[in-house]
């Protein structure tokens, strides 16, 4: 029954006597891409979080490939995250280390590879972002946008089998959202399985197998893009999403 | 006129003779310190509660019982409860536990300035607690806490002279004996001081040395 990539049902948690998320539950198939939409504080940050579990859920259940998690397992948690690429809002590449060595410590360190294997796949994945000629480089000397595809690609050298994005371009000048959301796009056609939160509407009216829209910790709308957005449904999802147009063009 | 033969044929062999002491205590308390207080501030930092306060009790009593009254304990008040130590060995036991007190309190503050995401992404690619303490947080922490650390290497060869009080005789220890024997006090002790302003010099070389050597663009102190 569990066909299903990675499937969360009933996942709730409250952090500090606040309820922030109250029985989420959604699932992908294999060549998803599952957009999360909502205003700021919806819980879509902490809802990403609890799936790898970075933030452990109180109440819930997580399944990947038709296996449960047992979230109590260490051992069994760390596995499971190794397969669950995570991209953050503010990038989190290791500051201390070269882009290059960046893509390459978890997999040395992670999944056993040697230094030169390490290397070698490492500068595979940063060709594949377009930042080979940067693997020498620190953190603190690449741009914004490619730090986030030094991320990209970190976490694709682990071979994910769902990728979770955390609004990946929000922490990106404007003029630097295009770079990141068009790896992303390439990663979608390539069949990537992706759970994302954004800001970006048209990204998501483009390329998202569905939507959900989140509001005050629980997911309170979902279908395809072209239902949820269609002209003169009155969706909570459009409205929301027709005053950021709003908001943009008066900024 | 001074006296060419007094340092040449006195003075320096017994100072030479207790430097090397000196620097047989400092050595490895520094090396022991530096990493019993990386181990003992991520214990501090990331351990479970009880060794935390364990931790933090360790450190709070090594900080606050003066280095001379230490030494003396392990010295001359342990032999009481059966334990004995030689000189040498009382001397180091003491200032690595000293030491490693101040390192991990540096290091710990270091831990505590690495931003939270770090332990995120290295969680979130698969890496146990362990594993994203050891491979990312203490290579970031270490370079932050550098210049701290390094400080207390500073301090250290300096109340390496404290050894003699515990009859190791280290350069000071030879240094108040040539003293005592010749009571040529003005020229034994500016020498005994001028080593000890040249290991300091050069151990605060090599510092920088070590802080250029792991520097990295955009991070730390350096």
């Amino acid at each position: 029954m569990m066909a299903d990539l990675l499937r969360v049902e009933g996942i709730g948690k409250t952090l500090g006597g606040r309820r922030i998320l109250n029985d989420c539950a959604l699932s992908v198939n294999r060549g998803d891409l599952k957009v999360l939409i909502g205003p700021s504080g919806a819980g879509k940050s902490t809802l990403l979080q609890c799936i790898n579990c970075l933030i452990p859920p109180d109440e819930g259940e997580i399944w990947l490939d038709g296996e449960r998690l047992d979230r109590t397992n260490s051992a069994e948690l760390c596995a499971f995250r190794a397969h669950v690429g995570m991209i953050f809002q503010d990038f989190n590449l290791f500051d201390h280390l070269p882009a290059g060595e960046n893509v390459a410590i978890a997999l040395r360190r992670v999944r056993g590879f040697s230094r030169a294997q390490a290397r070698e796949r490492a500068l595979t994945e940063l060709a594949r972002v377009g930042l080979v000629d940067r693997a020498h480089l620190y953190p603190a000397q690449l741009s914004g946008g490619q730090r986030q595809r030094v991320a990209i690609a970190r976490a694709l050298a682990m071979d994910p089998r769902v990728i979770l994005l955390d609004e990946p371009t929000s922490a990106l000048d404007p003029e630097l959202v295009g770079e990141v959301l068009s790896v992303i796009q390439e990663l979608a056609r390539g069949g990537m399985t992706m759970i994302m939160a954004t800001h970006q509407v048209e990204f998501a009216r483009v390329l998202a197998t569905e939507i959900l829209f989140m509001e005050h910790g629980v997911i309170i709308e979902r279908g395809a893009p072209e239902a949820l957005l269609a002209e003169g449904r009155a969706s909570r999802t459009r409205d929301f999403c027709a005053r950021l147009a709003e908001f943009r063009i008066n900024d | 006129m001074p006296d060419i033969a007094f340092f040449t044929q006195t003075l320096l062999p017994a100072l030479n003779r207790g430097l090397l002491v000196s620097l047989s205590l400092i050595i490895p308390a520094g090396v022991l310190g530096f990493l019993g207080g990386v181990a003992l501030g991520c214990l501090r930092a990331f351990g479970p509660p009880p060794l935390q306060r364990l931790g933090d009790a360790y450190t709070a009593l090594l900080r606050g019982v003066p280095l001379v009254v230490q030494l003396l304990m392990i010295y001359y008040a342990l032999p009481g409860l059966g334990i004995y130590f030689e000189p040498y060995g009382a001397a180091l036991t003491g200032f690595v536990l000293c030491t490693a007190a101040y390192q991990s309190e540096y290091v710990r503050g270091a831990i505590q300035s690495i931003r939270k995401g770090q332990m995120q992404a290295a969680l979130a690619l698969g890496f146990s607690k362990r594993g994203a303490v050891i491979w990312i947080i203490v290579p970031q922490a270490a370079r932050r806490a550098l210049p701290g650390c390094g400080n207390e290497i500073i301090y250290l060869i300096k109340y390496s002279s404290l050894a003699y009080l515990v009859t190791c005789m280290e350069l000071m220890g030879e240094g108040k004996v040539v003293a005592s024997d010749t009571f040529r006090f003005t020229e034994v002790f500016l020498t005994v001081g001028a080593y000890y302003l040249v290991m300091v010099t050069l151990a605060g070389w090599m510092l920088r040395c070590l802080e250029r050597r792991f520097y990295v663009p955009g991070f730390g102190a350096a």
